[in-house]
């Protein structure tokens, strides 16, 4: 009933395994998009050049970029979905904040990492917590003039001053919206508050457009997390559908200035809570969010739109991607001639991404386009063919065809023993 | 304009020219070269391009042994030589790709430029796709070395740490990327070996070294074993997806990077540690039982938590199916265990003596507990009752849910904090919760009290405010339930 606690003194590669572990289920590991800095002329090492680099990937495909730790996995809270609540048995296990700092420069000087993703666990307060995880972040940038990239993850409980603290040290800070519904998240997360959480992340928007605003009169007026904050929702765990998550997603990001919404879909938890669901959502399903959320940021979809693109039961397909689902439910606006459609057109095209579009209206500017032109500058001329016209192609009956759908679903592949 | 005349005087018709490139990355003395060609106006077709140990462009017309090495100066008068931002970005890229035939391919493209300053935009267009591929591939080669160099932490005799690693790029970077790391590890005195040479920061200054080999990097680093662990414990097993992995990751980086070792067994571990993550998260309980004989059956054989392996037997709910009112204690207790029937004990009869005072029929009622089975320490020849935790709380709810739906009562009576809990998925305080209704997930009807047992244990004025309550609890459900009798 009581969390296990190791009477052994715990070692430090121990403490690493619990709480790295423990911190997998987070999905953000960017590392980009923070103003550029590097050690020439300081005392310590780190760099961050725009660009994130992911240092290894792990059999789940996922990028190694940070080290993604929790300070400690005690908490106070019980939220059904997480592998650290008050009433789940896991081993415990608790860092001191210098061991963090250690962890952290020995592998970033041998190149492993980009920077540290710190979370916790709420022990005694929020603020107590809060306060040793800008601890860390403190030590790590004034005594060892560390310029990497942190990311630390702020408690909305905690009070504005210490998040603000946070927020001067990191490079990006995140607070969790958890999930979708306020309904779910009262029954989930009996703990946590939506308005609470929301109070948070405006008040960190504010602080960002402020430090923003002095650095344009002050040179010297300190940055505050200049890669913005993000957030991040749990799919699955409750009975929201992709229309619900995707009209969620696009208020935040329209509140709250958010750089990035992570979906992370809910996966099996060892020592769950019999209140969640008995099935983990298909991956796929976090893939077709994350196209949706990609649909809105770069090519101009509106949520509702996206929405449009949804089934009956309000979530998108999972066999074809969300932008030929749009698509092929409004087949009038296709097909669209390469050689003269807007750009807003063009990105409408199932297989044309933002790269091939950009192509396509610098090549025109020099040749009228082929089909072959076209072959030339996308991926996959088979997708895109259905959609558009060229100088020498003209999809006829094809783009009305009823089993278009069928032509283009892409085929179930076996996979292979590795 | 005669051709002699074009060409510039110190060029003589048909003549081909050979450029011998110091380095093969020297990108700064092919742009050189070739703008002076452009302005001596050589066609491409007259030009080959040597790197060090190489033959020369391939397609050029003539071999390379019988071009003339001294190249002619451009006359004073040619027109400055021009080309687009994005030409020379590509072409910087480009010119460390290790294709033979990438600083002919270059000259093409920068002498078809003077004629059309715009050709970089036509992106359909075979030699422009050309140059972008292998400044593609460059830049890949970069950021991989960027991301997959590992320092390995050796002593030297002065005792300053230095780091050195050793990588193996695919293309010309090495001289290139050396500003990357040091801009990164400006105070860290390191060195990169790689078969194409060897780049050393000390600090202060940059120096260049001749191509190494694998044995001059050392063999290991403790610091290895700490991040082998992070790699392992970061890693997810429920979402086992290899293909993300290797086209980021190809198989050829994988023998100098230390965690890559780990990755067969993460594999061939993984369907079963998803397993056992399952299993002991008592997830796959498989279907809900359809009938109350059926949940009956299945709580004796449960033992997704510990309390069903300790010495005792489950006890089912009992009353009809279609009760209007569904009873819930916390668990069984002694007696309760050894009947095999809930609510017989001590709690039972105090519970029956008010029911009866509140005018409720507990044969008409369904009546049930929480957690299914007896837990207890034994002290002595006793079995001292233990209270059930969240987590099995949590867990055995799987069962009340199944005869809930069953049974379908109207209202449901919750006896405590564990039986409140098991209904609605979380702690309630009693003292707030008590006295009107709450609604349940499917929408139900759920009424908070006190567990007998809990009068049991009091006595004196506590004793008399608490009965009371409880009566006053019991009364107003008999009421609601009159309601809902309509």
């Amino acid at each position: 009933m009581f969390p296990k606690v190791l009477m052994v003194q715990q070692t430090l590669r121990q403490k690493l395994e619990i709480l790295a572990d423990a911190a997998k289920y987070d999905a953000s590991c960017a590392s980009s998009g923070t103003a550029k800095k590097n050690s020439l002329g300081g005392k310590g090492v780190g760099s961050t050049e725009g660009m994130g680099i992911c240092h290894a990937y792990a059999p789940d495909g996922r990028c190694i970029s940070l080290l993604k730790l929790l300070l400690t996995n005690h908490c106070i809270f019980d939220c059904h979905y997480c592998i650290n609540r008050k009433s789940s048995n896991v081993a415990r296990a608790r860092f001191t904040p210098q061991e963090v700092v250690d962890l952290t420069l020995n592998f970033y000087r041998r190149n492993y990492i980009e920077g540290l993703f710190l979370s916790s666990g709420i022990v005694k307060s929020a603020n107590h917590t809060m306060e040793q995880m800008v601890e860390v972040a403190r030590i790590l940038r004034e005594e060892h003039d560390f310029r990497g990239y942190i990311h630390l993850k702020t408690i909305p409980e905690a009070d504005a001053e210490i998040i603000h603290e946070a927020g001067l040290y990191a490079d990006r800070v995140s607070i969790n919206v958890e999930l979708p519904t306020r309904a779910g998240l009262t029954r989930l997360a009996p703990d946590k508050n939506e308005s609470q959480i929301e109070g948070a992340m405006g008040r960190t928007k504010a602080r960002i457009i402020q430090a923003k605003d002095e650095r344009k009169r002050f040179r010297h007026a300190p940055r505050f997390a200049p890669a913005g904050q993000s957030t991040q929702m749990i799919v699955g765990a409750d009975d929201a559908n992709d229309t619900a998550i995707i009209g969620k997603a696009s208020r935040l990001y329209g509140s709250f200035g958010l750089r990035r919404v992570y979906y992370s879909a809910f996966s099996p938890i060892p020592d769950a809570s019999a209140v969640l669901p008995l099935k983990r959502p298909p991956l796929l399903r976090e893939h077709r969010l994350y196209q949706s959320d990609w649909l809105m940021r770069f090519y101009g979809f509106a949520p509702g739109e996206v929405a449009d693109a949804a089934e009956a039961d309000g979530n998108l397909p999972l066999d074809i991607d969300p932008k030929l689902a749009w698509a092929l439910k409004f087949r009038a606006n296709f097909p669209v001639d390469v050689n003269r459609a807007a750009k807003e057109q063009l990105l409408r095209v199932p297989g044309l991404g933002t790269t091939a579009v950009g192509r396509i209206l610098a090549a025109r500017r020099h040749r009228t386009l082929r089909l072959d032109d076209v072959a030339r500058l996308t991926a996959s001329i088979a997708k895109v063919r259905p959609f558009i016209c060229a100088l020498d192609w003209r999809p006829t009956l094809l783009t009305d065809r009823a089993d278009l759908r069928g032509l283009l679903t892409p085929k179930q592949e076996q996979l292979e023993l590795f | 304009m005669t051709a002699q005349k074009r060409l510039g005087r110190n060029v003589s018709l048909g003549a081909h020219y050979a450029v011998h490139l110091p380095a093969p990355d020297d990108f700064a003395f092919w742009r050189e070269r070739a703008r002076g060609l452009i302005q001596c106006d050589v066609p491409p077709d007259r030009v080959s391009w040597i790197e060090p140990g190489g033959t020369g462009d391939l397609f050029a017309a003539e071999g390379p042994s019988r071009g003339e090495k001294r190249l002619p100066a451009p006359p004073a008068d040619a027109p400055p030589v021009r080309a687009s931002q994005r030409f020379l970005a590509v072409a910087r890229s480009t010119a460390l790709h290790t294709d033979p035939a990438r600083f002919g391919l270059l000259y093409r493209v920068l002498w078809r430029l003077q004629r059309n300053p715009r050709l970089m935009e036509d992106k359909a267009d075979p030699e422009v796709r050309r140059i972008e591929e292998l400044a593609k591939a460059v830049r890949r080669d970069a950021h991989k070395m960027h991301a997959f160099v590992r320092f390995r932490e050796v002593a030297e005799e002065d005792g300053t740490p230095h780091f050195v690693a050793w990588f193996e790029p695919d293309h010309h970077i090495v001289r290139a990327e050396a500003a990357f790391f040091m801009r990164r590890f400006a105070n860290m005195r390191w060195s990169i070996l790689t078969p194409r040479g060897s780049v050393h920061w000390d600090g202060e200054t940059m120096h260049e070294g001749p191509p190494a080999r694998r044995s001059d990097a050392p063999s290991g680093d403790p610091v290895e074993d700490l991040w082998r662990s992070y790699y392992a414990s970061i890693f997810n097993p429920a979402r086992l997806k290899v293909g993300a992995m290797l086209s980021e990751m190809p198989k050829k980086y994988w023998k100098n990077l230390p965690e890559a070792e780990l990755i067969p067994q993460l594999i061939a571990g993984a369907q079963a540690k998803e397993a056992q993550m399952v299993s002991s998260g008592s997830l796959d309980m498989g279907e809900k039982p359809a009938t109350l004989a059926g949940v009956d059956k299945a709580i004796h054989t449960c033992r997704n938590c510990p309390i069903g392996e300790l010495d005792n037997h489950a006890v089912m709910g009992e009353g009809p199916i279609g009760a209007a009112l569904m009873i819930v204690g916390e668990q069984p207790g002694d007696q309760e265990d050894v009947a095999g029937r809930p609510f017989v004990g001590p709690a039972g009869q105090l519970l029956d003596e008010y029911l009866v005072r509140a005018g409720i029929d507990r044969s008409a009622a369904y009546v049930t507990n929480t957690v299914k089975h007896f837990k207890f320490v034994w002290k002595g020849k006793r079995r001292l009752h233990q209270s059930p935790g969240a987590k099995e709380i949590d867990t055995c709810r799987w069962w009340l849910e199944a005869e809930r739906e069953i049974v379908k009562p109207r209202l449901v009576l919750a006896l405590g904090a564990s039986a409140a809990r098991g209904l609605l998925g979380r702690t309630v305080s009693i003292s707030k919760a008590r006295g009107a209704p709450l609604a349940l997930e499917d929408g139900g009807e759920l009424w908070v009290t006190a567990h007998p047992s809990y009068l049991l244990r009091l006595d004196g004025e506590a004793h008399e405010t608490q009965a009371a309550l409880f009566a006053s609890d019991l009364a107003a459900v008999k009421e609601r339930l009159e309601e809902l009798a309509g």
